[in-house]
């Protein structure tokens, strides 16, 4: 089957929602796909409309999301975007069927995934990425009674060390490699910009008052029989071990660019480069939220405004919000530089550390290859289940490897749906 | 501070958490359903369901998700290419660590399904 719209946008977080939502209100035929089965995101999971106005960011949740329902704009959930067969039409995976839909202007906000850097031990059960630990507790995980110890980088630490600590988990310490005098001085320009956001860190901060806050400091490597029960963390000097039950790390958050480097988007400074209004390099394609920078739900909401009045003609509206936008892309900016990311970290890997989870490869194999194309070649690095998406950003920051060049489908997709694309395919001819 | 948790019962669909933002609420694991007022210490009966991970009969709250009912169990998601026990690692359907057969279907993301009676799910 296949549907035909003047606005598709790819992923309903935030972003997509807002976009989406500012088209449909104007009056365009909008269609709303996202891979999971409800809108919302990542920071807005598991939201609904009765309890959102409990959670945090509830009440911008509850603004939207009915705007959305009452925008007669067609959201489908469960949908994967697969491939881009020609231009202005998109191939989508969903239950094991196989669909089609076309579009005059796409707004791709495919979000942001966490950034995993490989070191000793980090294969090993327990050790999970920040986020993926709150989402694994937002579905059910009891982490009442476990020692929880939080590494990496990035606001999302604090965020997800308060989240677990009301809930009843031990926080054992948590861990920043960025350095006090780069969050010093990114608090005082935040201070004078988006007081909003530090009041926001303090208050996750006062709920993780009893474990330690460890600046210019980085875990080591991850030890344990079968499962992680400890961590080695060191502040360049000394050393100390902690014992865990769980080992929550990340190292700030990384944009999903596989759709829009499919669709032949450029991307500068690991970003997908757009204009004022959003629009990407391929004509028709804006991009929007965390793909142009990672600065989180306002920006995202704003670009999200702004992709929508372009889509449909209205350049003037999009416009007036120029200024709020420049002030949250130089939020986001700044973020990327408060957490930059330490050199040290690049020695963390040992020659028998997996780099390639998928396909165990390790950092010892990889190390001598120039390129990515020469590791997947030699190694089958970045060749398994998840298509490079845990590896790539590794491999980009320890050995400068550019991304590999991408190939539909944007998704692994099972090969019934490849066997029925033959059909859509015939459908679409007919 | 009082405890933060009443009735919290990962076998249950509900458990009651004190937000210190908002104050006591019931959480619903399946529908992420979150009741405000609830009384302290209050249960609701929920449905169970049976699971088996690796052959280990298991019960859990109905619509809880299968990852985290792998982690309960304490059995491994996948053994990797040189053998090494493997868990979930992004929680979000992406690091793809979390596969499985489920019901005979191979290479299933664990954390992006829910528990469902009878349910059989192995390690890959």
């Amino acid at each position: 089957m296949k549907a035909g719209y003047d606005v598709v946008v790819v992923g309903a977080g935030p972003g997509g929602m807002a976009a989406a939502v500012v088209a449909a209100e104007a009056g365009a035929s909008v269609c709303l796909l996202d891979s999971n089965q409800s809108p919302g995101g990542q920071i807005w999971r598991g939201f609904c409309a009765e309890t959102a106005r409990f959670l945090p960011h509830g009440k911008k949740y509850l603004e939207w999301i009915g705007r959305l329902h009452a925008s007669g704009c067609k959201v489908s959930p469960g949908h994967q975007v697969i491939d881009s067969p020609a231009s202005g039409l998109l191939r989508l995976e969903s239950d094991n069927a196989c669909s089609d839909v076309e579009f005059k202007r796409l707004i791709l906000a495919t979000g942001a995934r966490e950034r995993f850097l490989p070191f000793p031990g980090w294969t090993l059960p327990g050790v999970m990425g920040a986020g993926g630990l709150q989402a694994l507790v937002k579905a059910g995980l009891d982490p009442r009674g476990k020692r929880v110890a939080v590494a990496g980088s990035g606001p999302l630490l604090l965020a997800v060390a308060a989240g677990l600590a009301d809930l009843g988990a031990q926080i054992a310490g948590i861990f920043e490699q960025a350095t006090l005098a780069r969050l010093a001085g990114f608090g005082l320009q935040t201070l004078f910009t988006q007081p909003g956001k530090l009041v926001e860190g303090a208050h996750y901060r006062l709920h993780t008052l009893s474990a330690r806050y460890h600046l210019n400091s980085w875990a080591l490597r991850a030890e344990g029989r079968g499962r992680v029960e400890r961590v080695v963390a060191t502040d360049g000097n000394k050393e100390q071990t902690l014992a865990c039950d769980w080992l929550a790390y990340g190292f700030h958050l990384v944009p999903n660019l596989e759709l829009p480097r499919l669709l032949g988007c450029r991307v500068d400074g690991g970003y997908t480069a757009v204009d004022a209004l959003q629009q990407s390099s391929v004509a028709g394609v804006a991009c929007v939220g965390e793909l142009t920078g990672i600065g989180g739900l306002d920006k995202a909401l704003i670009e999200g405004e702004i992709a929508g009045w372009a889509a449909v003609g209205r350049e003037s509206r999009a416009r007036v919000l120029e200024r709020q936008l420049r002030r949250q892309q130089s939020f986001a900016f700044r973020l990327d530089r408060a957490f930059d990311l330490r050199r040290e970290l690049r020695g963390l890997p040992a020659a028998e550390t997996v780099i390639c989870r998928c396909e165990d490869v390790t950092h010892g194999a990889v190390a001598g290859c120039a390129s990515w194309r020469e590791a997947k070649l030699h190694t089958r690095c970045g060749m398994g289940a998840c298509q490079g998406r845990v590896c790539g950003a590794a491999t980009e920051f320890l050995y400068g490897w550019g991304p590999a060049e991408a190939r539909p489908p944007a998704y692994p997709v099972r090969t019934a749906t490849l066997a029925a694309e033959t059909d859509a395919v015939d459908t679409a001819r007919s | 501070m009082e405890e933060k948790i009443r009735g919290y019962d990962p076998f249950l669909i509900y458990k009651i958490v004190r937000n210190p933002a908002v104050g006591v609420i019931i959480h619903c694991v399946q529908c992420q359903l979150l009741r405000p007022g609830a009384r302290k210490g209050e249960r609701l009966e929920s449905e169970e369901v049976s699971i088996t991970v690796n052959g280990k009969q298991m019960r859990v709250a109905a619509g809880t998700n299968v990852a985290v009912a792998v982690i309960m169990s304490g059995e491994p998601c996948r053994f990797s290419v040189q053998g090494e026990a493997r868990a979930p690692l992004c929680g979000m359907g992406i690091c793809m660590e979390c596969r499985m057969t489920v019901n005979g279907v191979a290479h299933l993301r664990s954390c992006q399904l829910l528990c469902a009676p009878g349910m059989e799910v192995a390690s890959e």
